[in-house]
């Protein structure tokens, strides 16, 4: 056990260990809806558009999250919209807001001088990069996402599973697609830095979809894929401080052994549907 | 009998397109209208103008007799009856009861006690803690009956709602509405057949190139011989 109290004495080993079960608490509250109402991608589009933002800031010498916050929310705010329009075409806005983030982050990178930028970084994430403000930070995140999924779960229930009964009853799905649009970009923007731009989507998805192969109730799904989240993420660092791998990648390994093995305990062992 | 829906001189577009013209009708109290018409004829739309989901560009509806338009018990066309959901029967039939919740964060007791009486209403409570994906398609429809019977006690507000169901089931759905509304509901249904059997109601809606016209369903059904 030795290697254990090594790799915690390590303070942004901590720092990373903190900020990541409070991110994966948090993507996978979001998840749930975002992976049942088929928005599953946008997590991935706004990590793009998170990676573009942070590209600028630097470039432009200003503060990457804070710059990257507003942004996000409002790419987010669009892409929730028109991807639950029955009129727009979700999937290829998302596709279009990716590319043309990535794009646009590439070419700020490229121009900017005298910046030492580690690209490497900002792609697939760096525990080297959480700072303590980033702990405080995804506390006070985490914090007011858990009251408001508390207080507001089951109209979350009723949107997610039937969007049209539920404006029908009175309920503000408007407000509430846009208090998720704000916390799915505060999220992606938080847990960027640990997985980068093009993994944070991950802790999204995977959680409710490993979940889903076990639990029958949308309570049951939400609670599991709570604790898988946290979990994965712990297993993911652990693994990666012991064979010096990548975080990020790692984690994403430790969701899919897991989805994998539950998909074949589910319908292979089981034989469920 | 007493009115229930008052529709009043109601014209609705998309853009330039007008989809109900200056329509006027009156739903009486215990009444069951079968809404019919083509394709794209505005059917949905006239409804969600009842629900209040659109806002017409004249005319008003209006509801007497202490009903209210946030309790009607709504079951909307193509819910997810095909897609793998993890949900439980009674997870959904409360979500019903979201309405009468208010700004409260958890159900109460009235709240359960209503949802197992739409289930037990319909004879489906042993159904309860199921997994509503292993439902059959009548099963899954009855649950989403029990669901917009748990919003309201007095109007009912069905969009297609034989659509995935097969002749049998078709049937049985029927025969429970028809009960439903003998033990006092007013029931207003959407319904793309135009069979005789399919018109269950006492009353037509039809609408056709934006004009809507109410008969009773003797007289449209005399119509066309």
């Amino acid at each position: 056990m030795n290697w254990l109290f090594e790799m915690l004495s390590y303070t942004f080993i901590e720092r990373a260990l903190v900020v990541g079960i409070l991110i994966s608490i948090c993507a996978a509250l979001v998840g749930v809806s975002l992976v049942l109402r088929k928005n599953s991608m946008i997590g991935d589009g706004l990590s793009h558009a998170t990676f573009g933002a942070f590209a600028i800031a630097t470039a432009l010498n200003l503060t990457p999250l804070w710059f990257a916050i507003p942004i996000v929310i409002a790419a987010s705010f669009f892409v929730l919209k028109l991807s639950n329009s029955k009129k727009a075409n979700g999937d290829a806005l998302i596709a279009l807001l990716s590319a043309s983030s990535l794009a646009i982050g590439t070419i700020a990178i490229s121009l900017t001088k005298g910046v030492n930028i580690d690209l490497n970084s900002y792609l697939f994430g760096s525990i080297l990069s959480i700072g303590w403000s980033d702990v405080w930070l995804s506390l006070a995140l985490t914090i007011i996402v858990i009251l408001l999924y508390v207080f507001t779960h089951n109209c979350i229930f009723a949107i997610t599973f039937d969007e049209d009964f539920a404006k029908a009853i009175g309920i503000k799905t408007n407000i509430y697609d846009a208090i998720f649009a704000t916390i799915c970009s505060l999220v992606v923007v938080f847990g960027m830095r640990l997985l980068g731009a093009l993994l944070i989507s991950s802790l999204i998805i995977f959680p409710t979809l490993i979940a889903m192969q076990f639990s029958k109730s949308f309570k049951h799904v939400v609670i599991h894929s709570v604790l898988i989240s946290v979990i994965n993420f712990v297993l993911g660092l652990t693994i990666s401080y012991l064979i010096t791998s990548p975080t990020g990648a790692t984690v994403v390994i430790v969701n899919l052994v897991v989805l994998i093995i539950s998909y074949i305990i589910h319908k292979v062992i089981l034989g469920k549907n | 009998m007493s009115h229930a829906i008052i529709a009043k001189n109601v014209s609705i577009s998309y853009g330039s397109n007008k989809v109900i013209n200056s329509a006027n009708f009156v739903i009486d109290e215990e009444d069951f209208v079968c809404v019919v018409g083509a394709n794209g004829s505005g059917k949905s739309t006239l409804i969600k103008a009842i629900l209040g989901l659109i806002k017409p560009d004249s005319g008003k509806i209006i509801f007497e007799n202490n009903n209210k338009r946030k309790s009607i018990g709504f079951l909307p066309q193509d819910t997810k009856t095909d897609m793998i959901f993890p949900a439980t029967v009674i997870e959904i039939v409360l979500s019903g009861t979201l309405g009468q919740l208010g700004m409260k964060a958890f159900y109460r007791k009235e709240n359960k006690d209503r949802a197992e009486k739409s289930l037990r209403r319909l004879n489906i409570l042993g159904l309860k803690n199921s997994s509503f994906s292993s439902l059959s398609g009548g099963q899954k429809q009855k649950v989403l009956l029990a669901r917009a019977l748990a919003a309201t006690s007095k109007i009912l507000i069905l969009d297609e709602p034989s659509n995935n169901l097969d002749y049998k089931s078709r049937k049985e759905f029927y025969n429970e509405l028809k009960e439903l509304n003998k033990s006092g509901l007013t029931i207003i249904m959407i319904t793309h057949d135009l069979d005789a059997e399919d018109l269950i109601g006492n009353k037509i809606i039809n609408i056709k190139e934006s004009k809507v016209e109410c008969y009773s369903t003797s007289d449209y059904l005399e119509s066309f011989k």
